[in-house]
């Protein structure tokens, strides 16, 4: 399988790379690290007459943290990202999460913004996005746009991001002393895309959950949020009860779409027990805090 | 026709200038335009990982990098190994432990084995499994893979301890 005919161009400015697309429009694939989109071509499910090669502007590779936040830059690849001391102090979902995203050859080549921007529904960085309130920065003709990730996955490989735009970075808010973060998914051999798959963030008010955000991949055709079971872990602790209770409502409140191998049903049991355990693993570092 | 590209990488310490078209993978550059048929085409998609090589001291896949985004930097293939100790450690001990039979798949396995040693010189025989997993071989059943790369492993930490 090899990729039908494209043209090809190395940006070394955004400002180039925003002229080609204005230009080429929806003709025109931005490359970053290729490692979804390659495939794509090989197989072809896509088939751009141009790929705008992004790899070359050094100004979107790079982890930092700003005032009140930690900056992925679009170009980080996964292993920058598993490497990273900041990310492991200020985003640790990031690193419960990175070992997840398919085999080492493949993290030293994807990009944190090439995930976020592609918005595969069983990709891990949209959902962890989605889970720690994350905003996606994004560059069009008209300037800088912020773009909050609860607004940013709009369905199967569908994003805010305009034609015409190009994700710069993703800003995450730091990490605090009361949060708790987990990352789990169920796949039938490490590193394939997962049947389901959970990222956690919960704050604690002392032993009770003072918020929640449970952030779900690889059950609809997009990554998204259980709102209605959130609210429900407010000011509860993590009992036994609690989880019954989380249970019955995500079995309620989940809609997953089979998939080849899965059904319906299935991933919503699959999502239950990731809940369970999760929140289990949450419970019990809290209860190792308070001894 | 999409315009041929102008392309200058150094592979195996060796530079090469090609003209090549932009939709060409690196590792069909590296076999068909170089000779170098040392790394393999599986599945072509990035699953197998037999057309594993290195790029700038990094395992990648040959298959889902294009042979235009080499442009400028190193490439390092199964056949460029032999000068490296912890390179000929790995094939002496794919050798002991049988950890191969048709040896598709042992190009790739050796760069992603290597690349293990040297960035995670204390894995576990977990993480050792974990970090081969992007590499499938359909001959050996893996364990004697991991074996070998134990051993390695094994052996480099009591040569820095003597």
């Amino acid at each position: 399988m090899k990729s039908p005919e494209f043209d090809y161009i190395k940006v070394r400015t955004i400002e180039h790379a925003l002229s080609l697309l204005a230009n080429h429009g929806d003709e025109a694939r931005v490359l970053a690290g290729g490692q979804s989109l390659l495939p794509a071509l090989n197989m072809r499910l896509s088939e751009p007459s141009l790929l705008i090669d992004i790899g070359g502007i050094d100004a979107l590779r790079g982890i930092q943290v700003t005032q009140n936040a930690l900056r992925i830059g679009a170009l980080t690849t996964h292993t920058d990202i598993e490497n990273s001391a900041l990310v492991a102090q200020h985003a640790p979902l990031l690193k419960l999460a990175v070992g997840h995203i398919a085999h080492r050859a493949i993290r030293n080549s994807g990009t944190w913004g090439g995930s976020i921007a592609n918005a595969d529904p069983a990709a891990e960085w949209p959902c962890c996005l989605l889970a720690l309130d994350g905003t996606v920065i994004a560059q069009g003709p008209q300037g800088e746009r912020r773009i909050a990730a609860a607004d940013f996955f709009t369905g199967l490989y569908t994003t805010e991001l305009a034609d015409d735009e190009i994700l710069l970075a993703c800003d995450i808010p730091l990490a605090q002393r009361d949060d708790w973060f987990g990352f789990q998914e169920l796949a039938r051999r490490h590193g394939d895309y997962a049947i389901a798959g959970l990222a956690m963030h919960l704050h604690f008010a002392g032993p009770v959950v003072q918020s929640a955000r449970l952030s779900w991949l690889g059950l609809n055709s997009t990554t998204l949020r259980s709102r209605q079971t959130e609210a429900l872990l407010v000011g509860k602790p993590l009992d036994a009860v609690t989880l019954e209770l989380v249970a019955a409502s995500l079995r309620e409140e989940l809609d997953p779409i089979a998939d080849l191998t899965n059904t319906g049903a299935t991933k919503k049991h699959l999502a239950t027990v990731l809940a369970r355990r999760l929140l289990t693993q949450a419970n019990a570092t809290r209860q190792s805090v308070a001894a | 026709m999409a315009e041929l590209q102008t392309i200058r990488l150094h592979v195996n310490g060796h530079v090469h200038t090609c003209s090549v078209p932009p939709r060409l993978h690196l590792v069909d550059m590296l076999r068909d335009e170089l000779g170098l048929k040392g790394s393999h085409l599986g599945c072509e998609h990035g699953v197998c990982g037999a057309c594993t090589v290195e790029v700038d001291g990094r395992a990648v896949r040959g298959c889902l990098t294009l042979a235009v985004q080499a442009d400028g930097k190193q490439v390092r293939t199964v056949e460029g190994l032999a000068d490296f100790p912890d390179a000929r450690a790995l094939q002496e001990s794919f050798i002991k432990h049988n950890a191969l039979q048709c040896g598709f798949c042992t190009p790739g396995m050796l760069l992603a084995a290597r690349e293990l040693i040297q960035h995670k010189p204390d894995a576990t025989r977990e993480e050792v499994r974990e970090w081969m997993s992007g590499n499938y071989c359909r001959c050996t059943g893996y364990h004697a893979i991991v074996d070998a790369v134990c051993e390695v492993l094994a052996q480099r930490h009591q040569e820095s301890a003597a």
